[in-house]
């Protein structure tokens, strides 16, 4: 197990009395990819910004290699931070942009010239030195925010939704550019992040978080396969979450039809949230094949597969099929029973607003 | 076709009251009072009298526009920074200027003469009387007052325009406050600077309402010496010299913040 670098302990902030953060615990590991994902206004750019020093937390404190670093201001931390709009100085060309924590430092120019030499490449933009922010596109600006940042040799680079502004094509290209630079550098990163995909993509460790609570901290493949509530179910890709109860162990009751499942330790006859992912519900041509029957009442072609709506029960079924049923086509549904989730139901509203409220 | 239609009200407006007049202050100052073309009105700068009044002029404006600098950069820093209270504290620079310009000035002379308020109040606690009425320092306090907020503004447009995560960026790069102010924060508010410099010069170069009234008559601006040929002497040819020497000051100045102040902070007065 690799150490724990920075440790988030207890930390509660709130503006105008409106609570951010509620008790935020959360490790991060020596050279992982930790992405904080969530909707806009779940706490996520606050748990960056007290972590860079930019704001300081009502209660609680940040833990730095084992050193209290809570109160201590941005210049003093040995982290950087990429900011969502680049913030490059527009006053100074690229190469002073990059060499402008070298220099605070009082590195000698030489060590400064073969940094910058070196940032450029890394980022693939050699030659640039001489070039003014506003003269680069979106995407290389992003670029030399990123360079300007790891010429500081930071044990810790924040990084605050970097790709917001970029294109998909850009935002594809620059995530795997952020995995090899990650690799590369061995720092580790934390990502801010609204976009699920992205976040599944590039991370080693997702926490989901909303309204200021942590829903789940978990590999992108857990947070997918086994959502803990319905709203990482929902924010994490599309899905079918359905009201149900639970019989028994490995028997679930979804909308009045007994389908078999493989979740224990439920009890009997107790209200839970289903999640289905839409890709793993079958349809059948007869409909008697299908556990419940229904109808096709929507059909948009995806290009990797359909998507259908299928009215059943009083519930719309999401479904992604490389099958095509026209509108109107009676059909079946099966689901395997690997692919039925089992989620516990908020039982009270607290519980409410940690898990599903959105 | 239409809009052109819509731009002819100024366009007329423009030609009858900035056009004509600053061709006719060529005319005269280009010419003696036959109509013959002469210099001698532009020369006549160089003499003692005039080339003294007009040092004094750049003296004087050019010590209260920078003591206006001084003044006004930490307010507007203080106001690009708050959110709470900001609008308060623009009430309060902007309040003078719901005044009349004269009644401020003329304020400011029942404050200082030598049987004035301060100098009551100064007596009335046992200091000694401060003379300063009839002074270039005077001169300089009622400059100051009154172009102040026009310094202010630009600065503070400027500041606001600064976008919070650079500063953010410098800090993160492990800048103090105070290298984050000589490295990012000033540069950046230049053309505010310049702005605000043109804005409170020009007008300090050219008064001569706040030398009379401060000045009570004793010191001669340049603004003073153009205002008599045009009122007293008469001679319109002589004041017309002096106001074109004068113009080249301010079209320099011009120049100047045209170079640096490329994003217009000027024209958002």
């Amino acid at each position: 197990m690799k150490n724990v670098l920075v440790n988030l302990e207890h930390i509660s902030k709130s503006y105008d009395g409106q609570l951010v953060l509620d008790d935020l615990n959360l490790y991060i590991r020596e050279n992982e990819f930790l992405t904080l994902l969530g909707p806009s206004g779940c706490g996520k750019t606050t748990t960056l910004r007290i972590l860079g020093g930019f704001e300081t937390p009502d209660t609680g404190r940040v833990v730095f290699e084992g050193r209290d670093i809570t109160n201590l201001p941005p210049n003093k931390r040995q982290l950087n931070t990429v900011f969502q709009k680049y913030a490059l100085f527009p006053h100074m060309n690229i190469a002073e942009n990059i060499a402008f924590g070298l220099k605070i430092k009082g590195k000698s120019k030489s060590y400064i010239d073969d940094k910058i030499k070196y940032a450029l490449k890394l980022v693939n933009l050699d030659g640039y030195e001489k070039r003014m922010p506003d003269s680069l596109s979106g995407g290389q600006q992003q670029r030399i925010a990123i360079a300007r940042a790891i010429v500081n040799e930071p044990k810790l680079l924040l990084l605050d939704e970097p790709l917001g502004a970029l294109d998909l094509k850009l935002r594809q290209d620059m995530q795997y550019e952020l995995i090899r630079l990650k690799n590369e550098l061995g720092i580790t990163f934390i990502y801010v992040t609204h976009d699920q995909e992205e976040a599944l993509t590039m991370s080693d460790t997702i926490v989901v978080m909303n309204q200021g609570y942590i829903q789940q901290i978990g590999s992108p493949e857990r947070i997918y396969n086994e959502p803990e509530n319905a709203f990482v179910a929902d924010f994490i890709g599309d899905s079918n979450i359905i009201g149900a109860t639970m019989i028994e162990d490995r028997l679930v009751n979804i909308l009045g039809y007994r389908f078999a499942c493989v979740d224990e330790g439920f009890g009997r006859n107790k209200p839970v949230d289903v999640v289905i992912r839409p890709e793993d519900v079958e349809l059948t041509k007869d409909p008697a094949e299908g556990t419940i029957q229904g109808v096709v009442s929507h059909l948009i072609f995806k290009g990797v597969h359909y998507e259908m709506e299928v009215q059943a029960c009083g519930f719309e079924w999401l479904v992604h099929s490389t099958g095509m049923f026209p509108v109107g086509t009676p059909v079946g549904i099966k689901v395997d029973p690997f692919n039925i989730q089992i989620m516990h139901k908020p039982a009270s509203e607290d519980e409410e607003a940690v898990g599903v409220n959105e | 076709m239409n809009k052109k239609l819509l731009s002819a009200p100024y366009l007329l407006w423009a030609a009858a009251f900035i056009i004509i007049p600053l061709l006719m202050v060529l005319y005269y100052g280009f010419t003696d009072k036959t109509g013959a073309f002469t210099l001698e009105n532009i020369a006549a700068i160089a003499t003692a009298e005039h080339g003294k009044a007009l040092w004094l002029s750049l003296l004087l404006s050019l010590t209260s526009t920078l003591i206006c600098l001084l003044l006004a950069y930490p307010l507007a820093m203080i106001l690009a920074k708050s959110n709470k209270g900001k609008s308060f504290l623009v009430l309060l620079f902007v309040l003078p200027m719901w005044m009349n310009f004269l009644l401020r000035t003329l304020a400011w002379l029942t404050l200082l003469e030598k049987t004035g308020v301060i100098n009551n109040i100064l007596k009335l606690i046992g200091l000694p009387a401060l003379n300063i009425i009839n002074t270039p320092a005077a001169i300089i306090l009622g400059m100051v007052y009154n172009f102040l907020p026009f310094m202010i503004l630009p600065l503070y447009n400027a500041l606001t325009k600064i976008d919070s995560n650079v500063i953010n960026g410098a800090r993160d790069l492990g800048a103090d406050g105070f290298q984050t102010f000589l490295k990012i924060i000033f540069p950046l508010s230049i053309p505010g600077v310049i702005s605000g410099i043109t804005m409170v010069f020009v007008p300090a170069l050219t008064t001569f309402v706040i030398s009379t009234i401060l000045g009570g008559n004793k010191i001669l601006l340049i603004g003073n010496v153009i205002e008599m040929e045009f009122t007293t002497t008469g001679n319109w040819n002589l004041g017309s010299g002096l106001s074109i020497v004068l113009m080249i000051f301010i079209v320099l100045n011009m120049v100047l913040s045209a170079i640096f102040d490329k994003e217009g902070e000027g024209t958002a007065l």
